[in-house]
Parts: structure tokens; C-alpha cells; sequence
């Protein structure tokens, strides 16, 4: 695990706190931690960390605060990783958080329930895959976008097992860690990666797959 | 003709238009239905009075008195319609239905009562002199020249034989009829003026208590919705910030205890801890979820629909966020119907539309089960309780589910832009 430099926007100071320390334990340095969405901006300005993490509900007003200052540090510095964390499941922030970035963006993205951060050793692999470029989505974010397309439709052709994997994708694994959580071979993860690819009409080229298969989960 | 709103208006402006308008002929019809109208009164209310009196030992003259103010209000109601012929736009009130409905539960009216025996004792005498003397005066007048042909003929003292003199008689009623039209106007108007003196207030005070019942509604209902969002606020920022520190510091635990007995203690401590915080979660959504908040009504059904165990599509169009309560009420008018289906429907799948008609906010959700589903507003749950939201707010509910379905829940709100 390489040492990011962090910056942190968390309103409540308890939350905060719990974020430093785990963060520091870790190893990471957290250069600032905000509370909220205007100090966030600064301090990005100032320190241009390797990841921002911030919470969504701010100050002043409580609603997606966060959301947007994430935007916009995507939107004017494409080389810094943002980490958004959410108290409560609300798929609406995907798009707003995936298509903000322009095109030639290279950091990453993750949205993920704050409820994950308790689970800190997968908090962390998330952290860093997302500093390394990697986009993640929470599992019950991808659980509930699959669940809204169950009837007829190119999803219903698809195997349990392809099923899986295109969760797992959504989610933003790479094909060796959907290997390693299915416990198959990576050329077998291609191959239903193929065939799930095939059976919803996506372009394979694509090497923004997960945006990709979001959209299409949201039915864009 | 030209149009003014009431005979005064018309006489005051311009007397020599007032002649030829209609105001002359309806102030006429409304002297002259006077009487009739004041001799009925005069005998109901002396019957009643009389029995009224007689039986009052018995208390069932009591109970007969008591009837007056509702026929005095019936009254009312007549007399209210017939300002028509003098005005037009009377005051509006109870129709004669709505006052027999209503019986005896409305307070006396004593004005009311006032007026059905101003009309019984005064008023319809006075009409009837006037009228007797406004109409035979220029009748008898215009008709002179036949009439002293066949008779001796006298008016008002002056006895008219020559044929000239019928001509100059005839001259004379040109003016009486005049006169007439403005003496029946006067008096109808200053006897409307008075109807709706003692017949009006009533009406206002009518009006304006039941616009201020639906204000305090309103208000209700939104204090009830402020107070929800307080609850919703007070758990998302307090209870559940403090849960997920506590599942942060139990997860940092787990990476420190030792493995063993402990750690799988910790590890319990976690789920736990997680579970409380899933229900938590769950008992917001049910108060106010913050995903309507923030993002509104289509988001927020959405999530609804891809909660639910029944295959559920979704459209709902809008250019802007709905008011705060017709989201709300709309939000909880689907999350309710769709609960329903999943329960008692049998439904293969379900529908949600909502769209703007205009300024009503219309939404439908439908489904393909057995139907028969009922609205029972007198339980106040569920949707019964929210049919008497949608009531408070302008809008409706509507639940149609004949057996064999399909079942279809439609609400409709105001949602002025």
C-alpha cells in the first residue's frame, strides 16, 4: 500500500475523527480534514492530494454539498482521486458522480455507504483502488440498480453466474479480483465477461466498462 | 340592452336608460312576488307561533318553536334567489337542500328570524299598496280615452269627461307610469338593500369560517410534515452518525484483538451494530427519506420501485420539483400502493405514472392482480390516512379495483408553479 496524501470533509466531528484515525493508521497522511464543502475546495487548491474523501450531506444546507464539490474537483483537477461517502443508498449520485469527470480523466472514483468504512481492511483496498485509478460502487448500490431491471429484457438472458460477475463489475473489480472473489480462473472471468458484454449489445473496446455497465443498469 | 349590476346603479346613472331597461320590470316582479311570498310567512309562522304556544306545556311546542329559525333560514334561501330580479349577482349561500340538511344544527340566525317577520308584518303591505296604486294609476290613466267612453271616470279626484281631457288623461299616465318605475325601483332597492342587510352576514361569516377551517388544515398538515422532517433530521445527523462511528471503532478493533474468543465478540458487536444501523435507516425512510429531499419525487420512487419483491415500471415526468407536501403526499401514496400490491394484490407487475396536468400534479399506480382492493377511510391508515392528506392539500384519492382487477390508485394535487 503506497502512503496518499489525504484530504478529508466530514461535518460531524465524530466521524471525522474515526476517519483520521483510520486513515493514519494506516499509514496514510491526511493533510487536512474539513467540515465542510467550501474549506474542502481550499484546501484542494492548496495541497493537490492524491485522494479526496468527503462525506455528501454538508453544511449549509445539508443535501449534496459534498456531491458537488466532488464534481468540480474532478471537473478542474482530473488527476485527484475522490472517495465520496454516503450515510444513506441513493443510486441518483452515480451519474452526477461518474460523468463528472471529463473524458480524459485517469484518477478514479468511488461512492461507497459509510457503514463500509467499519469494514476498514476493505475500506482501505478501496482507497487505494481508487487512487490507482479504479472506479468503485458500493455492492448495495449495484444490488438495487440490478434489481430494478428483472423483467423481460437482454438481462433476464443472462446466466446466474454471468449475473455475478456483472455485479461484481458494476461494482468496479478488475477481472483478477472477481477471479480471486469467485474463486475461478481470470481467463473464465473474460469469458463470461464476453458473453455478458455480448448479451447486452456493450461495446467490448470500451475501457470505461464500468461506466458503461452502469448506464446501463440505470436503463440510460 | 346595457348592462349594470344592480337597479340602483342603472337609476342612479341614468334615469331616462333606466326606463327602458330591465331593471323597471324585475323591481316590479320583485314588489309584487313580495306578497304572496308575505302572506305565506304570515300564516306558517302565525301557525306556528299559535301551536307553538298552545302545545308548549307538552314541550312539544318547544320543539315546533324551534323550527322557526330553520324556516326563517328556508326563507333565507328564497328570498336570496329572488335579489336576483334587482341585482346580478346576489350574495350566495346555502342552497334550499343544504339548509334542510343542515336543520337544526346551525346557530339561530336571529337577523334571519328578524327579516321572515319583517317580510310577514311590514314589508308586503307596504308592496302591496305600492304596487296597487303604481300599477291601476297609470293603467287607468292610459286607458282613459276608452274608458270614459264607456263610463263616468274618476281618478284621484279629478273626473275626466271631455275628449280632450282623455287625451291630456293620457299624457298624465305617460308621466305616472314613469313616476311608477322609479317610485317600484326605489322601493325594491330599499328593500333588497335590507334583505341582504339581515340576510348576508350569515353568509360571510359562513364563508370565511370555512376558509379559515382549510387554512388551519393546511397548517396542520404542514406543522405535521416540519415536525417529520425534524424527526428524520434528528436521527440521519444524531443516532445513525453515531452508529457508524461505533462500527468504525469496532471495525479498527478487529484489525487489533488478537484472534480468539475476543475478536469473535468484536466481530458479533459489528453485525450488530450494522443491523441497528439497516433498521434505523429503514425507520427514516418510512418518516421522510432524504433521497426525496434532496433529490425529489422521481428519484425517490425509483428507489421505492427497485425495493419492491413485484416488478414495478416507472415514468414520471416533471420539469421541476413538485411543493414540498404534494411530493410527500405522492411519494407516500406510491410507497403505500406498492406496499399493497406486494401484500394483497397477487399483481404480476405494477405501474407508477405521474405527470403535470395543467397546475394538477396527477399520479397513478396500477396493477394486474385480483382487484377488489377498498378505501376505508374511516381506519386512517395507510392510504386512508393519506386520502385525508390529499383532502387538506385540494387534491384527491381514488381507489378503483373492481374483483378481477386491475387495481388502479390515482391521487390529484394542486401544485400551482
Amino acid at each position: 500500500m503506497r502512503r496518499l496524501r489525504i484530504v478529508l470533509a466530514e461535518d460531524s466531528a465524530l466521524l471525522r475523527e474515526g476517519l483520521v484515525g483510520i486513515l493514519e493508521r494506516a499509514g496514510h497522511e491526511v493533510v487536512a480534514a474539513v467540515a465542510d464543502a467550501d474549506a474542502l475546495l481550499v484546501y484542494v487548491a492548496r495541497e493537490l492530494p492524491d485522494v479526496v474523501v468527503t462525506d455528501i450531506r454538508m453544511p449549509p444546507t445539508h443535501t449534496d454539498e459534498g456531491l458537488r464539490a466532488a464534481a468540480r474537483i474532478r471537473a478542474e483537477h482530473p488527476e485527484i482521486a475522490v472517495m465520496v461517502l454516503s450515510a444513506y443508498v441513493a443510486e441518483a449520485y452515480v451519474p452526477e458522480l461518474l460523468e463528472a469527470a471529463p473524458d480524459t480523466a485517469t484518477s478514479g472514483v468511488g461512492y461507497l455507504l459509510k457503514d463500509r468504512v467499519g469494514h476498514v481492511r476493505e475500506f482501505l483496498d478501496s482507497l487505494d483502488r481508487v487512487a490507482g485509478g479504479e472506479t468503485v460502487v458500493d455492492p448495495q448500490v449495484v444490488r438495487q440498480l440490478l434489481g430494478r431491471r428483472r423483467d423481460d429484457g437482454p438481462l433476464a438472458t443472462l446466466t446466474a453466474r454471468e449475473r455475478e460477475v456483472l455485479a461484481l463489475m458494476a461494482e468496479g473489480r478488475t477481472n483478477g479480483s472477481i477471479a480471486e472473489e469467485l474463486v475461478v480462473s481470470e481467463a473464465a472471468v473474460r469469458k463470461h465477461v464476453g458473453g455478458i458484454f455480448a448479451k447486452l449489445r456493450l461495446d467490448p473496446a470500451s475501457d470505461r466498462r464500468v461506466s458503461a455497465v452502469l448506464a446501463y443498469l440505470r436503463g440510460a | 340592452m346595457t348592462r349594470t349590476p344592480d337597479a340602483w346603479t342603472a337609476l342612479r346613472a341614468d334615469p331616462w336608460r333606466y326606463l327602458g331597461s330591465r331593471w323597471p320590470w324585475g323591481a316590479l316582479a320583485y314588489v309584487v312576488s313580495t306578497i304572496p311570498i308575505g302572506i305565506a310567512v304570515l300564516v306558517v309562522l302565525a301557525t306556528t307561533l299559535v301551536v307553538g304556544a298552545v302545545t308548549a306545556v307538552l314541550v312539544v311546542g318547544l320543539v315546533v318553536l324551534a323550527g322557526i329559525p330553520v324556516l326563517a333560514g328556508l326563507l333565507g334561501v328564497v328570498e336570496r334567489a329572488r335579489l336576483r330580479l334587482v341585482q346580478a349577482a346576489p350574495p350566495s349561500g346555502m342552497s334550499w337542500s343544504e339548509r334542510l340538511r343542515a336543520g337544526r344544527g346551525l346557530a339561530v340566525s336571529w337577523p334571519e328570524v328578524g327579516y321572515a317577520f319583517l317580510v310577514s308584518v311590514v314589508l308586503w303591505p307596504i308592496d302591496f299598496v305600492v304596487a296597487l296604486v303604481a300599477i291601476t294609476v297609470p293603467v287607468v290613466l292610459l286607458l282613459a280615452p276608452w274608458l270614459s267612453r264607456v263610463d263616468r271616470m274618476e281618478v284621484l279626484g279629478w273626473s275626466v269627461d271631455s275628449t280632450a281631457e282623455s287625451w291630456l288623461a293620457v299624457a298624465v299616465g305617460l308621466v305616472a307610469l314613469a313616476v311608477s318605475a322609479y317610485v317600484v325601483g326605489l322601493l325594491a332597492v330599499a328593500q333588497a338593500a335590507l334583505a341582504r342587510l339581515l340576510l348576508e352576514p350569515r353568509d360571510a361569516e359562513l364563508v370565511r369560517a370555512v376558509a379559515e377551517l382549510r387554512r388551519s388544515r393546511v397548517d396542520l398538515v404542514d406543522a405535521f410534515e416540519t415536525e417529520r422532517r425534524r424527526i428524520e433530521r434528528d436521527l440521519h445527523d444524531g443516532v445513525q452518525q453515531r452508529l457508524v462511528a461505533l462500527t468504525m471503532t469496532l471495525g479498527s478493533a478487529e484489525l487489533d484483538v488478537p484472534d480468539g474468543p475476543g475478536l469473535t465478540l468484536v466481530r458479533q458487536a459489528h453485525r450488530q451494530a450494522e443491523e441497528a444501523l439497516e433498521e434505523l435507516r429503514a425507520t427514516v425512510r418510512g418518516i421522510h427519506p432524504r433521497v426525496l429531499a434532496d433529490h425529489g419525487l422521481a428519484a425517490a420512487v425509483h428507489e421505492i420501485a427497485d425495493r419492491s419483491p413485484v416488478p414495478v415500471s416507472v415514468e414520471i415526468r416533471l420539469d421541476e420539483r413538485l411543493p414540498e407536501p404534494v411530493e410527500t403526499a405522492a411519494y407516500f401514496v406510491v410507497s403505500e400502493a406498492l406496499t399493497n400490491v406486494v401484500r394483497h394484490s397477487g399483481a404480476r407487475r405494477a405501474q407508477v405514472h405521474g405527470w403535470r396536468q395543467a397546475e394538477t400534479f396527477v399520479l397513478t399506480v396500477v396493477d394486474d392482480g385480483r382487484g377488489g382492493a377498498v378505501l376505508d377511510r374511516g381506519t386512517g391508515s395507510g392510504l386512508a390516512g393519506l386520502a385525508v392528506r390529499l383532502d387538506a392539500l385540494g387534491g384527491e384519492l381514488r381507489v378503483t379495483s373492481p374483483a378481477g382487477g386491475p387495481t388502479e390508485v390515482r391521487m390529484a394535487a394542486p401544485c400551482a408553479a
